[in-house]
């Protein structure tokens, strides 16, 4: 994939993510003030089509942010090539990807 | 020359504490004395100490005046043209510390080899490729067109890879192009005459490219003739986005 590809994923994807954590993290600071429970969590999740989107969107935008951010990190700080450094990459993309879909799924 | 009375009347002659590089990778550092004076630049004292003291101290300088970039070196910590950098400015009343250029390998005393600076030109994509021969009529340039405005202000680098060796990305990874060069992408990018910009722009932006740059902004503080290669290297990254100007004329 081209750098100029990557660096505009990235800055988009930055984009995407900067309101949802805003949302993510007023959901957690309302949602712990009584107390947290597994029953309080799957009570506003289940079936919830606007939650479960939310998060699906905040994963996608996540999986594609931080392997680039990662991506950079590691040519800065390690001494691995590109084609290692790429491979790492697109594993952090797949396992982010994969967790965060089956939380989301799990909890819907 | 600044002399002073002492105690028992006669007249002294201050003098500067210089501190010198002497060696390749591996050397040491070689303190000498040369008389301190009301104006001197930091390129008349290595002169005044090959002439007086070290014969065998290897530099590298040209026009003494601060167009032809040969004579930059590390000053006090700071990468700095020296025929133009006063003493004064650099020291105050201390001693003066001088050693080749960071980010770049040393050959012998205050001398680095640039060729990894001049490669990163050709990495970046700054060569320009015109797309008329002699016998056509030369390109029309507008001075006032917004886009030879930012290719002019960016136009004046003298070369002297002082951007390069103050720049903090380069010194963790010798694989990034730097400031220079990406400098000067943009003024291709920039210019008219140029028909190569959408292959110049692939290789700006190729791996260990401008999309490395953190806008740290030492190239800009440090650059001494005051251009900004981080904005030129914002406005690459800017390209990326709107894409209007990436497109091959040839």
């Amino acid at each position: 994939m081209k750098e100029q590809t990557l660096f505009v994923a990235q800055r988009l994807s930055a984009a995407v993510l900067a309101p949802l954590v805003i949302v993510h993290v007023g959901l957690i600071l309302l949602a712990v003030e009584g107390g947290l429970t597994a029953e309080e969590i799957l009570a506003r999740t289940r079936g919830n089509v606007a939650w479960a989107a939310f998060y699906l969107v905040f994963v996608a935008a996540a999986a594609v942010h931080a392997p680039i951010g990662m991506r950079n990190i590691l040519r800065e700080w390690t001494r691995l090539d590109w084609p290692a450094i790429d491979s790492l990459a697109a594993l952090l993309f797949v396992l982010l990807l994969g967790l965060g879909m089956s939380a989301v799924f799990a909890v819907f | 020359m600044s002399t002073s009375t002492n105690p028992a009347g006669e007249q002294e002659t201050a003098t500067l504490a210089v501190r010198i590089w002497r060696g390749g990778e591996q050397g040491r550092w070689a303190e000498y004395r040369v008389a301190a004076r009301e104006n001197q630049t930091v390129l008349d004292v290595v002169t005044e100490v090959q002439r007086t003291h070290e014969p065998s101290l290897a530099y590298r300088f040209a026009c003494r005046v601060g167009v032809c970039g040969s004579c930059a070196m590390t000053v006090n910590g700071q990468p700095r043209w020296t025929c133009r950098t006063h003493v004064r400015k650099v020291t105050g009343s201390g001693t003066l510390v001088i050693e080749p250029l960071r980010n770049l390998p040393r050959i012998k005393d205050l001398v680095c080899d640039l060729e990894p600076f001049i490669d990163t030109w050709q990495k970046a994509g700054a060569t320009f490729k015109g797309g008329r021969t002699r016998h056509e009529p030369p390109h029309r340039v507008d001075p006032d067109s917004p886009a030879r405005k930012r290719a002019d202000a960016a136009l004046q680098c003298i070369n002297c890879a002082v951007c390069y060796s103050a720049c903090d990305v380069v010194h963790w990874n010798r694989s990034y192009v730097g400031p220079a060069a990406l400098n000067r992408a943009w003024t291709l990018m920039n210019d008219v005459r140029h028909v190569k910009r959408a292959e110049t722009f692939d290789r700006a932006f190729g791996r260990d490219g401008c999309g490395s740059c953190h806008s740290q902004g030492n190239c800009v503080r440090f650059c001494p003739v005051e251009l900004n290669p981080a904005g030129s290297i914002a406005g690459l990254k800017r390209m990326a986005f709107t894409g209007t100007e990436i497109r091959d004329d040839g």
